[in-house]
């Protein structure tokens, strides 16, 4: 693809009404969709009306006066882009007084703007120079000898984009942007006429301000007022690829800006059906992780994890890898391997990796992250619903009347879906969120929620049971729906279960702090208020009831009728980008893609038939069950693609003794992470710019990734499984990941009719995508559910063993931040430190008043499982006796503190409760030093010898 | 090893398995006995690796005071299959 601008219709699209009206535009007869402005119909029939203050992703706002335009019959000169298309009229964009007009309006722009154009930043890729081209304006009457705003100071403290007030010219788009798009509010225009200027907060500098840094200010600016500090440096683009982004299961999509093998800029695509056309600082800026120098390119074996690492060539690293699996079997046997396949990477790599170790392992040891976020959503919808996924799109949120968020913090964790979710609520929808912590949307600029019930952790499903008996008790239930889609006997069984007084909100009030009165309203909030929609993270799954939180959640919308249509659904966010595809490419160790049972002889048939060899019926180990097993001196060799569990996982000290007794750990990836730290094998891994495969979303969509750069290291993570595998004597033969997308749809029946060629024409597909579906499924189950009848589930409330005492006071739970992306690994090679350069423990005055603590003291942070060392943040977003802290960098190793309580279904970790004890320390805890020690020394390289 | 790997506060593997089965046996206990026993037993049979499955049956005979009734009920069904 060469460098071509998207196309910018300068206004929206007009809010469907199923009316069309006809008009007449320079001559031309069009009809088009009531409600669509001037400037939109003249861009849709191919005349692009000058403009500088319109762009097509915010609304029109009439100001900067260039797109004026004739209406017959009308008086003046009306702006073409707020002036909404009628029946009969008849429209002249191109008239001698129009062409005056638009002159004499350019005129005035120009005359306080830099004429520096050709060492402008942004010198063609500029809409103010396009559109002084555009109205022919050739000379300034007014000189320049006038005041001016010209010579401002430039606010250069954001890491990522620059802001020149000299050469803004007040159109407002920055302004609009953040206020329609992003929904932070953050910029505003300050003083008035000439004085007028583009401000962040209250005048604050972009980095001190409540800036989130999206980028949608600097791609809604028509000058080089707002810029990027790359495209300042190196110059404009001259090429684009649309790929998709590697962080979160949001899943936008962006054009990759390239100037040659340079990647310039990451910009929004769009016409991205996720993302439609948002970012985040992460996808938008935090790329440049890809060229960091930390990252690692030649291939690395050592025998022992107290010897440093010794650089080989490919050939060798592979064949150490075959060979070493292979000794370990033939000592230990066919069970004592397995891998770990990753969330980071693709659909196709993730299943050459479940691949190599069902048919080159000959056992299903295979698991992925999703073992420790998502893996009760795949238990709990399969069992409720019959599939592992959520039910709607994203756009689905835009006709939600009421939103329910619970265990999520999508404005941090999934923020460009968080800022659509905001849109929506400032439309008035309404808002109950279920967090022990005030998260930003409790409150925020033109967004408040309902209700806000603020539980104890470890309470969800008593919350959740306690909303079902009240739409229960109170008859608030669609009986109906219940009748048609359900199982009607078990909804009476669940009914006689959750309508027990027992079960009411005010019998549950004392043991989950949530008040009954804002509960009862809460439920029939969500019961009565119109179209209900269910939002859900990790707060849902990473507790010992997790599996069964899903399952309440379900119960609860089906009760309701919530299912099934747009504006309603049950909606996991899932954490890292493809974790949604990992779980549907086989990762778990009980199933094949697809989620089917590897003891289902068909199926396992059809894949012994494609792969030709005999499988294993026996479901194979999970993550902890393999820590489990190695600890033991059964489990033997690893092999981890681009995940790090000695940093994710939790009770690190028990990752650490997992992996210290294995014989041979691999670890594919782009940085010696913290589980390199106990690796033997290191195998450079590629990002997502530099290889081609899908990625799926949250939404069940599959989207392309494409290559815009060749790998550093050398070769795609699909490219190194497949020559692990045939130094194992399998024989694969991709030439392509399309190729492997083929073998994937040929054994899937929900992704039968994905291909490459259907995924390039199409955009994107949501799954199941296949001759039932043929143009995929954007809502599930609107005709009937998968599995049939809809399932109830009785969801008795069991209380976590992990309890508080007086040695551990207080709960900890832990999340993520907005800056960073998972253990950090990516980001914190990024500019994105500015904003988050530890991790912090976040913890209420009353609490921190308690042990003496003063904002910003180092802090002991203790458990039972572990001993940590970090700074506090003295806050009321946690209530008394709650406290809080993110994941992100090793140093804190969070981890250390979480236990092996684990969801009684899935072993999901219960990251969301440890008990811990917190006081104020003098320094870093015996662990942390340790570590710091272990991991300095075990980092070490002996470089390869140069040939002589 | 250069770092020490304090395994205090770690379940040993037999632990950890006696009370996975208890834990699964208690959130489907409100199923009622008899169906809380078969879904128990089928979940260790559908999602427990052969060498787990083989422990666990050995834990509930050297162990028997460890398991809730309705565990070691289910267990002996997966001993059975």
């Amino acid at each position: 693809m060469g460098f071509t601008r998207e196309t910018d219709h300068g206004t929206p699209p007009a809010i469907a009404t199923g009316n069309n009206v006809t008009l007449t535009i320079d001559g031309e007869q069009v009809t088009l969709p009531e409600g669509t402005s001037i400037m939109r119909a003249a861009s849709l029939t191919g005349t692009a009306i000058p403009k500088l203050c319109a762009t097509d992703n915010i609304e029109s706002f009439g100001s900067c006066r260039l797109c004026l335009v004739e209406v017959e019959g009308r008086n003046g000169y009306p702006a073409s882009c707020t002036t909404p298309i009628a029946e009969g009229m008849v429209v002249r964009t191109q008239t001698g007084r129009l062409k005056q007009l638009r002159r004499g309006v350019m005129e005035l722009y120009i005359s306080d703007h830099p004429l520096d154009c050709l060492t402008c930043a942004a010198n063609g890729d500029c809409e103010l120079q396009d559109q002084a081209g555009a109205v022919g304006l050739r000379d300034v009457r007014y000189g320049y000898d006038g005041a001016t705003n010209m010579g401002q100071a430039k606010d250069q403290s954001n890491p990522y984009f620059d802001f020149d007030p000299s050469k803004c010219i007040v159109c407002s788009r920055c302004v609009r942007a953040c206020d329609e798009v992003q929904g932070t509010f953050a910029l505003t225009i300050e003083g008035m006429g000439f004085g007028s200027k583009v401000a962040a907060s209250q005048d604050d500098a972009f980095l001190s301000s409540e800036c989130v840094s999206c980028g949608a200010c600097v791609q809604a600016c028509p000058t080089a007022s707002l810029i990027e500090k790359k495209v300042v440096e190196t110059g404009t683009p001259d090429r684009a690829v649309v790929t998709t982004c590697a962080y979160c299961g949001v899943g936008c999509t962006f054009r990759a800006e390239m100037r040659g093998e340079e990647l310039v800029r990451m910009v929004p695509w769009k016409d991205g059906k996720a993302n439609r056309g948002h970012s985040c600082v992460k996808g938008r800026f935090a790329w440049g992780y890809a060229q960091h120098q930390d990252r690692i390119l030649n291939p690395m074996i050592r025998a022992s994890v107290t010897e440093p690492w010794r650089e080989v060539s490919w050939g060798e690293a592979i064949a150490h890898t075959a060979s070493e699996f292979r000794r370990i079997q033939a000592q230990y046997g066919t069970r004592a391997v397995g891998g770990i396949t990753s969330s980071r990477c693709t659909n196709e790599e993730t299943f050459l990796v479940q691949k190599l170790i069902r048919q080159g392992f000959g056992n299903n040891n295979v698991d992925t992250c999703a073992r420790v976020c998502h893996s009760p959503t795949g238990y709990g919808l399969k069992t409720t619903f019959g599939t592992s996924a959520g039910t709607q799109d994203f756009d689905s949120v835009m006709h939600a009347d009421v939103i329910l968020v619970i265990g999520a913090n999508p404005t941090d964790a999934h923020p460009v879906f968080g800022s659509r979710m905001k849109k929506r609520l400032r439309q008035g929808a309404k808002l109950i969120v279920v967090d022990p912590r005030q998260i930003d949307l409790v409150k925020s600029p033109h967004v408040e929620a309902e209700h806000h019930l603020p539980l104890r952790p470890g309470t969800n499903v008593a919350v959740l049971t306690a909303m079902a008996h009240v739409v229960v008790t109170e008859k608030l239930y669609d009986d109906a729906f219940i009748r048609t889609r359900c199982d009607w006997d078990e909804f009476q069984d669940w009914g006689d279960f959750v309508s027990e007084p027992a079960r009411s909100p005010e019998a549950i009030e004392p043991l989950t702090g949530v008040p009954a009165a804002d509960l009862r309203a809460a439920a029939r909030l969500y019961a009565t208020g119109g179209n209900a929609a269910i939002y859900y993270g990790l707060g849902v799954t990473e507790h010992s009831q997790g599996s069964s939180t899903v399952m309440a959640i379900a119960n609860l919308a089906m009760a309701t009728g919530n299912i099934g249509r747009e504006g309603v659904g049950v909606n996991p966010l899932r954490g890292q980008n493809n974790v949604q595809g990992a779980c549907d490419m086989g990762s778990f160790p009980h199933e094949f893609s697809g989620y089917r049972h590897v003891s289902d002889t068909a199926t396992r048939e059809m894949f012994e038939s494609a792969w030709g060899v005999t499988l294993d019926h026996e479901p194979g180990l999970r993550i902890p069950n393999m820590l489990d097993a190695a600890t033991d001196g059964t489990f033997k060799a690893l092999f981890i693609q681009g995940e790090d569990i000695l940093q994710s996982d939790p009770n690190t000290h028990h990752v650490a003794a997992g992996l210290a007794a294995m014989e041979c750990v691999v670890v594919q990836d782009l940085f010696l992470n913290e589980t390199a730290n106990y690796g033997h094998v290191f195998l450079p891994g590629s990002t997502f710019l530099e290889k081609d495969g899908t990625f799926t979303n949250a939404e069940r969509r599959i989207q392309r990734v494409r290559r815009v750069m060749a790998p550093l290291n050398g070769h795609a993570d699909w490219e190194i499984v497949q020559l692990v595998a045939n130094a194992m004597g399998l024989g694969w033969s991709y030439a392509h990941p399309s190729e492997i997308m083929d073998e994937i749809a040929a054994l899937t029946p929900t992704f039968a009719g994905v291909h490459y060629d259907r995924l390039d024409a199409e955009g994107s597909l949501q799954w199941p995508a296949n001759d039932a579906a043929p143009d995929g499924t954007p809502t599930m189950h609107i005709d009937g559910f998968v599995r049939g009848k809809g399932k109830f589930v009785v969801t008795d409330y069991v209380p976590t063993d992990e309890k508080t005492g007086p040695r551990f006071p207080l709960l900890l739970t832990t999340g993520r931040i907005l800056s960073h992306y998972n253990v950090g690994a990516q980001t914190r090679r990024t500019a994105n430190t500015a904003w988050h350069p530890e991790d912090r423990l976040e913890i209420h005055p009353t609490d921190a008043e308690n042990r003496g603590i003063k904002d910003g003291d180092w802090v002991s942070l203790r458990s039972r499982a572990g001993e940590t060392t970090l700074r506090a943040l003295i806050t009321e977003r946690v209530a008394p006796g709650v406290v809080y802290t993110t994941f992100h960098h090793p140093d804190t190793q969070a981890n250390v503190i979480t236990t092996d309580y684990s969801d009684w279904a899935t072993n999901c970790p219960e990251y969301k409760v440890t008990a811990v004890q917190v006081g104020l320390s003098n320094g870093p805890s015996d662990w942390q030093e340790d570590y710091a020690d272990h991991a300095r020394r075990s980092r070490r390289i002996v470089p390869v010898e140069a040939a002589e | 090893m250069a770092i020490a790997h304090d395994e205090d506060g770690v379940m040993s593997t037999g632990d950890r398995l006696i009370y996975m089965a208890n834990q699964i046996a208690r959130n489907l206990a409100s199923e009622g006995t008899e169906r809380s026993i078969e879904m128990v037993a089928d979940h260790i049979r559908s999602f427990w690796d052969p060498a787990m499955r083989r422990r666990i049956v050995e834990l509930a005979h050297s162990r028997p005071e460890t398991f809730s009734a309705i565990a070691s009920a289910a267990i002996e069904r997966v001993a059975a299959a």
